[in-house]
């Protein structure tokens, strides 16, 4: 068995990891970033590519705005534009109660600086000729925007590569543990890995690794369905969201428009499938010709889904251990872990090199999840429930309607949740 | 409509009928010029019998024809003056169709 | 009674509604076509003067035979035609009909889609003029129309002598047939293209009538490109001793042979593996059909067999239903037909041998060539994408970078090539770059699909 010696060694080659990979590097740390299949394979390389600032949890601005300039600076930082595109975002309301929830989204947004202009049905008409009426209000965001997931992942680590990061795909981590004043990391084909510094980006298996070390999270797995359509004429300019989350759409300029809608679907870490039914296609379909009638002649042509690691309160785990000093987590991004992506890196590289980072990041702390923690309301309208919650399972009782806007569920129940894989 | 348009098939298209067909004369029209086809034609038949090529490609600006002619390739689809998408090798010609082998910019207004 | 639905007319559909509607199921046979008889056994459309005897030749009783029995079998089922199955969801399909969404619950499902040609791209394959070799027989059955008015046949196909002989019936000129596999293929592959006498004659008899014909016939040739600006002009290929030559033409009709279209069989959970006679990743089944529960696969959808071993299979998928069933008829059928096809079987993967895909000489396809139509990706982007650091070596990753295979057709036409030119260029087996998954829409669906009306 070779022991190899790293600053870092990085477990998940998704955009976190390599994003956090990079920074390191640049930083001067030696980095091993090890992957069990390809880098940017699941829900990084999967995910429908939005870097939407409006609409954010409020805590995650100060995060949100720093990884916002890394997006708009990506061509220098990695010599690829990876089709980043600042398309602006568009959230509409279909009636009162949602423009209401839109204004709240937008005073939360402009509290931060940024722009949010404010539109009634007659600027809907005037700027957006195709959106049906049944839109009322809308906020748009100019500098919200797009970019290639597919493209993303692979670009930033071959940048982290081409710093000096030893990048291992194929390459299952069986154990990692503490030794002396760093870590051992071993593999599935038995090399060993000695650093000072351990970074779990594992996405979905991320609860495997934490479970190492004697903390866990409530994460479960779920692949966000997405649709593509065949190239049209481009005409839908800015990436847009119905905030009833029916219905989340962005056309490319090559004309192809990429559609995604809630309930987000049942995943298999396991097997490594999720795959979209067709009921779901149908249902994504309905509601995007119901927003935008042009596109009923439109023909829907590949679907796809990545497996994505959740969390009840429909927030990420970023920062360090509870447990352990010197290990560091970065999981459980719920579904709005591309646009944070670049800054999540920066921030882990600050402070493994560093100690500490400008950016706040307490609300994402792994430790929230010792006491009980408010479930999002997102959390309940946005997933499938499994057969089980019909006969009573424990989905059952959390798919209940509720009229309040957040319930509190004790950690104590996180084994009866559909779990990521452990050992 | 004004009957054959005026096009000589055998000088112009791409297809050769080479057996005849016991049916009802169909008037269409292709890009807005009138067009004669049999009924139980193709559209993709009734098309490409009287000019080379059904569209430009999307990618390449290059002419296209169709491909696989039984559905399965998706190379031959093309537009009608309401908008809609249509497959032409498995869609009848009828009556009437307004067909385009360029989008209708006008129907997808970007304000 | 269990509710058994078959999706596919062609001869393998058809004849296992036969054998499921003679003992007293009413099949549901789904057909995306307007009539049935599938792709080889088309049937001209309404008022067209054609005469299928002359054209089907030696095989027109068994078109007559086939569209006869069928035409008795109708009352006996519930035949759907021009509905298109483009998902599964538990047992359920997704169908659309005229523009409608309609859902067909299933116990049972029999699986005979038929295939489609297999293409090699070259350059100039993507302009007006070019159309497969299966789309020239297709559009001259059921349109009566010829693809052009000289026509070359370019490919590895037994059908390519076939196709040609046809479209000469017709008054098209054929100014010639250029076969990229070379004349002692066919003589090794003798020994099991024996297994079916009558076919290698036929086979033979197609040869000699174009030579008697002096139609211009190559074999072993090379592709260079096919010319033109905006449509067909010549193709110009390397003869069998290496000599450049330039025919002009105005149409091209392009076929390495057949492909299946298995992406129902894969939504239904069947598995694949790599056949090494067809270089074409195949659906699992037994030598009855059965590829899962309650799910069989039939006909050139299952593995390419040709028209006789589609309708054997196809008999031969309905007879193990109906004895999973437990509805055994008395004659046991069964051992007589495995035995008829295997040897029809064997005499394909002759054919497969005599008419050899180029497969790994797709290596040599130039970088400026498309490879696929839809997403108009080149060969070279293919082979940039692998070679960029952390560069992607399995088929499906290929396609998440480069969009080879991501556009309206799926890979359908594609996939084989794009499964060579990516093994090729990783300097791997071809089985070892992976196989490309399909989904739900199998074809494109419009997003107005009208609301669901059931079955």
């Amino acid at each position: 068995m070779t022991k190899r010696q790293a600053d870092v060694v990085v477990v998940g080659g998704g955009l976190i990891g390599a994003w956090t990979a990079f920074f390191l590097a640049r930083r001067g740390r030696k980095v091993v970033l090890i992957e069990k299949g390809v880098v940017g394979a699941q829900s990084s390389g999967t995910n429908f590519g939005n870097l939407r600032l409006q609409g954010r949890f409020p805590g995650q601005y100060p995060l949100s705005l720093r990884s916002q300039a890394l997006w708009e600076d990506i061509e220098n930082l990695i010599g690829d534009r990876c089709e980043f595109h600042q398309s602006g975002h568009l959230y509409i309301a279909f009636n009162a109660a949602e423009r209401e929830k839109l204004e709240a989204y937008a005073a939360v947004s402009e509290s931060y600086g940024l722009t949010i202009e404010h539109l009634g049905p007659a600027d809907l008409t005037r700027r957006y000729p195709w959106l049906s009426t049944r839109a009322v209000a809308a906020t748009f965001s100019p500098r919200d925007a797009t970019a290639n997931p597919r493209l993303v992942t692979p670009a930033v680590a071959r940048a982290a590569k081409a710093l000096g990061v030893e990048i291992l795909e194929h390459c299952t981590v069986t154990h990692a543990r503490r030794d002396g004043a760093g870590f051992i990391v071993e593999t599935a084909d038995g090399r060993s890995f000695g650093s000072d510094h351990l970074v779990n980006s594992a996405g979905a298996w991320a609860g495997e690794i934490a479970e190492m070390f004697g903390e866990s999270a409530p994460l479960f797995p779920a692949g966000p369905p997405q649709f593509v359509t065949e190239p049209f004429p481009y005409f839908l300019f800015p990436s847009v969201q119905a905030v009833d989350g029916t219905v989340i759409f962005r056309q490319i300029p090559r004309g192809n428009i990429i559609l995604a809608g809630y309930p987000r679907t049942a995943a298999d870490p396991i097997r490594n499938r999720a795959p979209v039914p067709p009921s779901k296609t149908l249902a994504a379909m309905r509601h995007l010709a119901a927003v935008v009638p042009a596109l009923r002649h439109c023909h829907v042509i590949r679907v796809w889904s990545g497996i994505e690691g959740y969390l009840p309160d429909m927030i990420p785990v970023i920062g360090p251990s509870a447990t352990t000093e010197g290990l560091f987590h970065a999981f459980g991004f719920c579904g709005h872990g591309f646009q944070i992506g670049p800054g999540v890196g920066l921030c882990l590289s600050e402070m493994i090199c560093d100690g500490r980072t400008e950016t706040p990041l307490e609300p994402f702390s792994i430790a929230r999840f010792r006491g009980t923690v408010a479930e999002d309301e997102k959390f309940r309208r946005e997933f499938d429930r499994p057969a089980a919650a019909e006969k009573g399972g424990p989905w059952a009782r959390r798919a209940s309607p509720s009229p309040a806007a957040a319930r509190s569920i004790p950690c104590a129940a996180a084994p009866r949740w559909p779990r990521c894989p452990t050992r | 409509m004004g009957g054959g348009g005026g096009r000589d098939p055998t000088a112009e298209g791409r297809f050769i009928r080479a057996v005849p067909r016991d049916a009802e004369r169909v008037r269409f029209t292709i890009d807005g010029r009138p067009a004669e086809a049999w009924s139980g034609d193709s559209l993709l038949a009734a098309i490409l019998v009287t000019q080379p090529s059904l569209r430009q490609h999307e990618f390449d600006g290059g002419a296209r024809a169709g491909f696989c002619l039984m559905g399965a390739c998706q190379d031959c689809w093309v537009w009608s003056e309401k908008g809609e998408r249509l497959r032409a090798c498995t869609t009848p010609v009828a009556p009437g169709m307004a067909i385009l082998t360029a989008p209708p910019m006008e129907r997808f207004p970007h304000g | 009674m269990a509710e058994v639905v078959i999706v596919g007319a062609g001869p393998a559909g058809i004849r296992a509604a036969g054998v499921l509607a003679a003992q007293g199921l009413r099949p549901i046979l789904v057909d995306e076509g307007r009539q049935a008889g599938g792709q080889g056994y088309r049937h001209p459309s309404p008022g067209l003067a054609l005469d299928m005897d002359a054209l089907m030749g030696t095989e027109a009783g068994k078109y007559r035979a086939l569209h006869a029995d069928f035409a008795e079998l109708l009352p006996l089922i519930d035949y759907r035609p021009r509905t298109l199955v483009w998902g599964i969801e538990e047992r359920r399909l997704h169908c659309m009909r005229d523009g409608r969404q309609m859902t067909i619950p299933f116990d049972v499902l029999v699986i005979a889609t038929g295939a489609m040609d297999r293409v090699a791209p070259l350059p100039g394959w993507t302009l007006p003029g070019v159309f497969t070799l299966g789309g020239a027989q297709a559009v001259l059955k059921d349109q009566g129309c010829l693809i052009g008015r000289r026509v070359a046949f370019l490919g590895a196909s037994p059908l390519l002598s076939l196709a040609a002989l046809q479209y000469r019936k017709l008054s098209a000129q054929v100014v010639a047939v250029c076969d990229t596999s070379p004349f002692r293929d066919k003589i090794a592959a003798l020994p099991r293209l024996a297994a079916v006498p009558r076919t290698l004659a036929r086979g033979i008899a197609y040869l000699a009538a174009l030579k008697s014909a002096r139609v211009p016939l190559f074999h072993g040739v090379t592709p260079l490109a096919i010319e033109g600006d905006r449509e067909v002009t010549a193709l110009r290929f390397l003869d069998g001793r290496g000599r450049e030559r330039r025919i002009t033409c105005d149409a091209v009709a392009l076929g390495y042979g057949l492909k299946p279209e298995t992406q129902l069989a894969e939504l239904a959970g069947a598995r694949f593996a790599f056949d090494a006679h067809f270089r074409l990743w195949l659906p699992v089944t037994d030598e009855d059909g059965r590829a899962g529960e309650g799910l069989y696969l039939a006909g050139d959808g299952a593995t390419i067999g040709g028209a006789d071993a589609a309708e054997a299979s196809g008999t031969l998928a309905a007879l193990a239903v109906l004895h999973d069933l437990g509805l055994r008829p008395s004659v046991d059928e069964r051992p007589a037909l495995r035995r008829r096809l295997a040897r029809l079987r064997r005499f394909q993967h002759g054919l497969a041998r005599a008419f050899r895909w180029p497969g790994p000489a797709l290596s040599r396809v130039p970088d400026e060539v498309t490879v696929c139509r839809c997403e108009h990706v080149t060969a070279g982007d293919i082979r940039r994408a692998m070679d960029a650091d952390l560069g992607p070596v399995d088929v499906n990753r290929v396609k998440a970078i480069t969009r080879c295979g991501m556009g309206r057709c799926q890979g359908r036409v594609c996939g084989p090539a794009l499964q060579e030119i990516a093994a090729a260029h990783a300097g791997l087996e071809a089985e070892a770059v992976g196989r490309l998954r399909g989904q739900a829409p199998v074809k494109p669906i419009p997003i107005g699909l009208l609301a669901e009306e059931h079955a």
